[in-house]
């Protein structure tokens, strides 16, 4: 019969079971800032939009957005953005084909953690 | 006798269809933001924080204004098609369609309501 063993069956391995690896962390780690970036960029929209109205507006605005929690969510946004976009480049090369092996996959995902944090101090050193 | 090819019979009959229309707009606006987006990032960053009169002169520029205006139409577009991916993989049925159509709403308006005020801060 084929409902005998209903319920009792091994399952295929799903994210539970696996040990987090480099890969499997850069991965979802790109679909989380790309979607949180979200947040910065209506605070920029919120902040032209403010300036375009009167100096009042903008000095709300722009107090939320230079404020302790203003500078935290800019700040982390910068890495998001960084990240997100040197994740971007990764997906650009794989999209040829072309580095998907494990070696050079870990190295890439290296370089994209690394590269994000080097460009968020050099911004924050420039920009701040 | 059909005078036609089978790839003709069969086009537009699977279950997907479109093909990789998404996947392409993904790949150009992803192209575009990586010219946008630093040159965003280094004109808009040092002048948040500045006082109303000095941003609005810098915005009445055309070049930084400009590319702020673009970086929010090509990101939002980027961010629209993006999102709808992740609630692809995350949500279905009914709700799915409601948070796409919700996302996709508020990527354009937000867009839209950036590049006015950046067009009304410089002109």
């Amino acid at each position: 019969m084929a409902d005998v063993n209903r319920g009792n069956r091994p399952l295929s391995p799903h994210l539970s079971i696996y040990r987090p690896q480099l890969t499997s962390i850069t991965s979802i780690l790109t679909r989380i800032t790309g979607n949180a970036l979200l947040l910065a960029a209506l605070l920029i929209v919120w902040w032209f939009l403010a300036a375009a109205t009167s100096p009042e507006a903008f000095a709300v605005a722009n107090g939320v957005i230079t404020s302790m929690l203003g500078d935290l969510v800019m700040a982390l946004s910068v890495w998001g953005l960084w990240y997100h976009t040197l994740a971007g480049v990764r997906h650009l090369i794989w999209d040829n084909a072309v580095g998907l092996d494990i070696p050079t996959a870990t190295k890439l995902g290296w370089a994209v953690v690394i590269g994000s944090v080097v460009l968020t101090l050099l911004t924050l050193v420039l920009v701040a | 006798m059909r005078y036609l090819t089978d790839r003709k019979r069969a086009a537009g009959l699977g279950s997907a269809k479109s093909g990789t229309a998404h996947f392409w707009a993904m790949k150009v606006s992803s192209v575009a933001l990586l010219i946008l987006v630093p040159l965003f990032v280094f004109t808009f960053g040092p002048i948040l924080g500045q006082p109303f009169e000095v941003v609005l002169d810098y915005y009445s520029r055309p070049f930084p204004a400009i590319v702020a205006a673009l970086t929010l139409a090509v990101g939002f577009k980027h961010f629209a098609d993006g999102a709808q991916v992740m609630l692809e993989d995350y949500v279905h049925g009914t709700l799915e369609k409601v948070l796409i159509i919700l996302v996709t709403c508020l990527s354009y308006g937000a867009a839209a309501a950036g590049i006015f005020a950046i067009a009304r801060i410089a002109l």
